[in-house]
């Protein structure tokens, strides 16, 4: 188990220290991938490089199985040689002056234990074999694809059979056909070895793939964490509604209680039955996500709570979906609809959205 | 190896050898780079220490050295010289890369071996050679003409100072060629090439858009041309000494080898010329760091486009051709026929008959041969790996750290590069008369001299190749657990090995050459290739000079053709 707990890392720069990471804390079982997610400069490297030991925060603890690696009020600093972590980088990191196998070879190599030819070059040739990787041992490592880079990186970060992994961005560099196949590999190969994983993206699609469990990031903080659902499903903040696929947002004021957890809002598309985690007061100005895929539309008016009408101001063919654009009075609210929808541009339609898709945001309140 | 229980102390003793390695690397540098300035300073303000009276302050050397008339004139020669010289091989190294990067002139192969020249040809056999063309008595550009035409009148003097920036400028121009054909190089064509869309002609875009846009980096040549060409000794010893041209270099030597020797002297107007060439790379420095605002450089791929000379280009070629015989063809060829005679003569049937190997049999009998060879090696070996290991790990502090003062230690161990040849030699010399440490007198102060003379370059080699090491190469081995010194020495290094191998060539070939440091710090009996050559100058010898002369060059040309090859992918370059 990994557990981070209060760390703080500050770097000095012409206006005085930027605040890089501020108090973020969080926990990665055995065994499981979690994936610090965030637009760039949030934090998430430096959290990840502060666990690897390249980078030395101000302050915090950081505890990995039974051993603290970082504690700053024991004045503890485990070297990163010294931490028994496997990392992948996102420029891969390479080394153009050896073979795969010798590259996979290095960590066993430099190991302050011995090991002997014949157990290096099984073991090589395991993790090897793991990433599909063993026909190329020979291979000088400057002859490699992306791909096969990033497979080395990986085997090369598994060889000392690390007590945790870290991975920074390592799609990043791939394109796009190939990092969809690498996310299926990178799942298995995780799930067969069982390694502990942290995992750095700015990708939500990729976090929402691939984890466990997901912690947003943004300034420095950790906005929300969660398993991936929950993510997308109940962001707590008008960032990670907005962060986490596509969604719309509207500026709520609470009119009553309806319930627990369930509150009635009001809205430009009028009152609206909504959900929020956090308790909410009446008179709360809050922020109202609804993904456009939650966004019903029909010609004719449905029944039920939480309908209005508005008009089509302008609508994209995508293939698989159509996108709207709907203008209910002068809120714009987008929305996705199956093809078979051929409403014209300027014609009335009717919008329909279920109460527990409409996420009062009490995050950050937006009044 | 080691008990599971040692671990902290096995850790702690390895985070020692990085901090000794760093910090011996590091006072190294600071010994190397300030003790020689600081003594020099020293020096210039203090009469001579002699057994009978203690040496005191004064600040006579500087008034003597600003109060009198000869200063002046020596200012103004040493200004004059290094100006002319600059400016010379500038317009012709501008010309010749122009040609060679824009235009479609033939004879593009002769191009590169240019950029050899310098390296292959030392100072002192090129200005030799070109007392054997062009002295008054015995040049043979002036015996030929005064045969063709019937005359005494004699058409070249190369013991003037106009003589003195035409041997130097030449020496100096493959460098110039050299810096300004990666200017051009670096200037995207489209700039010119839009020029000619807007319908300028050749002469219209070369003056209004190429020269006006390169000129920060033909400042910048020019400047340090200037530093060279000031501090540069060979020239104005054989040439201006004996026709009593005196420059700042030259004016040196002479007052410590005058009786008796006026060291506080030859310091202050070390410590002038210290300032000239500070001023010089000062500037310089300051053009390259602002040069970004003119932003042709862009780091994108350029195939230039070759302006069509149409029939000018025989006029070119002619014009190159011309320059390759005055800079190749003719000073070898004047030393290779002045080693096979018997004894030196002019070029001319009747001397055929004389062909001899009797230069070089002198030369391989010599007893200060094998001494002086033998010296050269272990120098110019020594100083090589030395400065080439050494600047790995300041640059490695430098590039890869965030260690507060590291622009310090960049500074002090490029700082080397001001001082002149001749002031560190004396720099040193006076340091080590006034602290006795045994090494006075022994190979070792030339090893010293060598060592910081050519660190600056170690520097730039090492620098060049380290900022292309991405810092997570380094980063992951670290996560494999490997310690610091095993990153250093299976990661860091090897990365570094084509760069190193360059660096390392080009210093063992800038040593091998070295003159006018050694030539204050020689004894008997460390002796040097280049000052056997000085002393065979002196004696008179010039056959036997030539002979040696010529096994130097062959053994240069096979070392830069070596550097070439295994440095393809760095290659060695005039830094």
């Amino acid at each position: 188990m990994l557990s981070v707990r209060g760390l703080h890392t500050e770097y000095p720069s012409e206006h005085g220290p930027v605040r890089a990471v501020r108090d973020v804390a969080f926990d990665v079982p055995d065994g499981t991938f979690f994936t610090l997610l965030g637009p760039s400069g949030c934090g998430k490297t430096t959290t990840l490089r502060s666990i690897a030991g390249l980078e030395r925060p101000q302050s915090g603890e950081i505890q990995l199985g039974a051993r603290a690696i970082y504690a700053s009020d024991r004045k503890i600093f485990v070297a990163p040689n010294e931490r028994n972590i496997g990392m992948v980088f996102q420029s891969y990191a390479i080394w153009p002056h050896m073979s795969v196998f010798e590259n996979a070879a290095f960590p066993l190599k430099v190991s302050r234990r011995r090991h002997s030819g014949k157990e290096i070059a099984e073991r090589v040739m395991r993790v090897l074999g793991i990433v599909a990787m063993d026909h190329l041992a020979d291979r000088p490592a400057t002859n490699l694809s992306g791909g096969q880079q990033q497979r080395l990186a990986l085997a090369r970060a598994l060889v000392m059979e690390p007590q945790l992994l870290l991975l920074d961005e390592p799609m990043s560099n791939l394109d796009a056909k190939l990092r969809e196949r690498m996310r299926f590999e990178l799942k298995k190969i995780q799930r067969d070895t069982g390694v502990t994983t942290v995992y750095v993206t700015h990708d939500q699609t990729e976090a929402l793939a691939l984890s466990h469990e997901i912690a947003v990031m943004n300034e420095g903080r950790i906005i929300q964490i969660g398993i991936p659902r929950e993510i997308y499903e109940r962001p707590r903040s008008r960032f990670v509604a907005d962060f986490i696929g596509r969604t719309n947002l509207l500026e709520a004021r609470v009119v009553a209680a309806d319930g627990t957890q369930h509150y009635r809002l009001g809205t430009a598309l009028g009152e609206l039955h909504g959900l929020s985690v956090d308790p909410l007061k009446t008179g709360d100005a809050v922020a109202l996500s609804v993904r456009p895929e939650d966004v019903e539309l029909s010609e004719t008016r449905p029944d039920g709570p939480n309908v209005c009408a508005g008009t089509v101001s302008a609508k994209v063919f995508l293939g698989d979906t159509v996108d709207f654009q709907v203008a209910v009075g002068d809120q714009l609210v987008l929305a996705t609809a199956h093809p078979t929808l051929r409403t014209p541009v300027g014609d009335p339609i009717f919008l329909r959205i279920r109460t527990e898709k409409c996420i009062a945001l009490a995050g950050d309140k937006s009044g | 190896m080691e008990a599971v229980a040692d671990r902290p102390a096995a850790a702690r003793f390895r985070i020692d050898l990085k901090w000794v390695i760093v910090g011996a690397c590091v006072a190294l540098v600071a010994y190397l780079a300030v003790i020689p300035l600081g003594f020099l300073l020293w020096q210039s303000f203090f009469t001579p220490q002699t057994a009978a009276k203690p040496a005191v302050f004064t600040l006579g050397n500087y008034a003597a050295a600003y109060t009198s008339v000869q200063t002046a004139k020596l200012f103004f020669n040493s200004l004059a010289f290094a100006v002319g010289t600059a400016a010379f091989a500038l317009v012709v190294g501008t010309a010749l890369a122009w040609m060679n990067e824009r235009t479609n002139t033939p004879f593009k192969r002769l191009f590169f071996a240019l950029a050899l020249v310098p390296l292959i040809i030392p100072g002192i056999l090129f200005t030799i050679s070109w007392i054997m063309l062009a002295s008054p008595k015995i040049g043979i550009f002036n015996l030929l003409l005064q045969h063709w035409f019937g005359t005494d009148t004699v058409f070249f003097n190369v013991y003037t100072l106009w003589g003195m920036i035409w041997v130097d400028g030449l020496h100096y121009s493959p460098m110039a060629f050299l810096l300004m054909t990666a200017a051009f190089r670096s200037m995207d064509p489209a700039l010119e090439e839009s020029a000619a869309m807007s319908g300028a002609g050749i002469w219209q875009v070369v003056r209004r858009v190429t020269l006006a846009l390169a000129w920060p980096a033909i400042f910048a040549t020019l400047l340090i041309l200037f530093v060279r060409a000031i501090e540069s000794f060979e020239v104005p010893a054989l040439l201006g000494m004996p026709a009593g041209i005196f420059v700042f270099t030259s004016a040196i030597y002479e007052a410590i080898h005058r009786y008796p020797s006026q060291i506080g002297l030859a310091s202050a107007y070390g410590v002038t010329l210290l300032l000239l060439t500070s001023a010089g790379v000062w500037f310089q420095s300051r053009l390259s760091a602002s040069g970004s605002r003119y932003s042709t450089v862009t780091g994108k791929g350029f195939r230039p486009r070759r302006i069509d000379l149409g029939r000018w280009r025989y006029l070119t070629a002619a014009i190159f051709i011309a320059y390759f015989l005055l800079i190749v063809a003719a000073p070898l060829f004047i030393l290779v026929w002045s080693s096979i005679q018997k004894f030196y003569s002019v070029p001319s049937a009747a001397a055929l008959a004389n062909l001899t190997l009797e230069p070089y049999r002198f030369i391989l009998d010599h007893p200060t041969f094998a001494r002086a060879i033998w010296n050269s090696l272990i120098l110019c070996l020594g100083a090589a790996t030395i400065i080439m290991l050494v600047t790995s790990v300041i640059c490695w502090m430098v590039v890869k750290t965030k260690i507060p003062g590291r622009w310090l230690l960049d500074n002090l161990a490029s700082l080397p590069i001001v001082f002149p040849g001749l002031v560190l030699g004396l720099a040193i010399m006076v340091f080590y008369l006034n602290v006795n440490v045994g090494i006075y007198g022994t190979i070792w102060i030339l090893l010293l001299a060598y060592v910081t003379r050519f660190m600056p370059y170690g520097i730039r080699y090492n620098t060049a190749s380290m900022v292309q090491i991405h810092k997570e190469l380094e980063e992951s081995a670290a996560m494999s657990g490997a310690s610091w010194a095993s990153t250093f020495f299976r990661v860091v290094l090897p990365l570094l090995k084509p760069g190193l191998l360059a660096g390392w060539i080009y210093i063992a070939i800038v040593s091998l050459r070295e003159l006018s440091s050694s030539i204050l710090l020689y004894s008997p009996g460390t002796e040097v290739v280049s000052i056997m050559i000085w002393e065979l100058w002196e004696n008179g010898q010039y056959v036997e000079l030539s002979a040696l002369g010529v096994m130097l060059i062959v053994l240069l040309f096979v070392m830069v053709m070596i550097a070439q090859f295994v440095g393809s992918r760095f290659g060695v370059r005039e830094a």
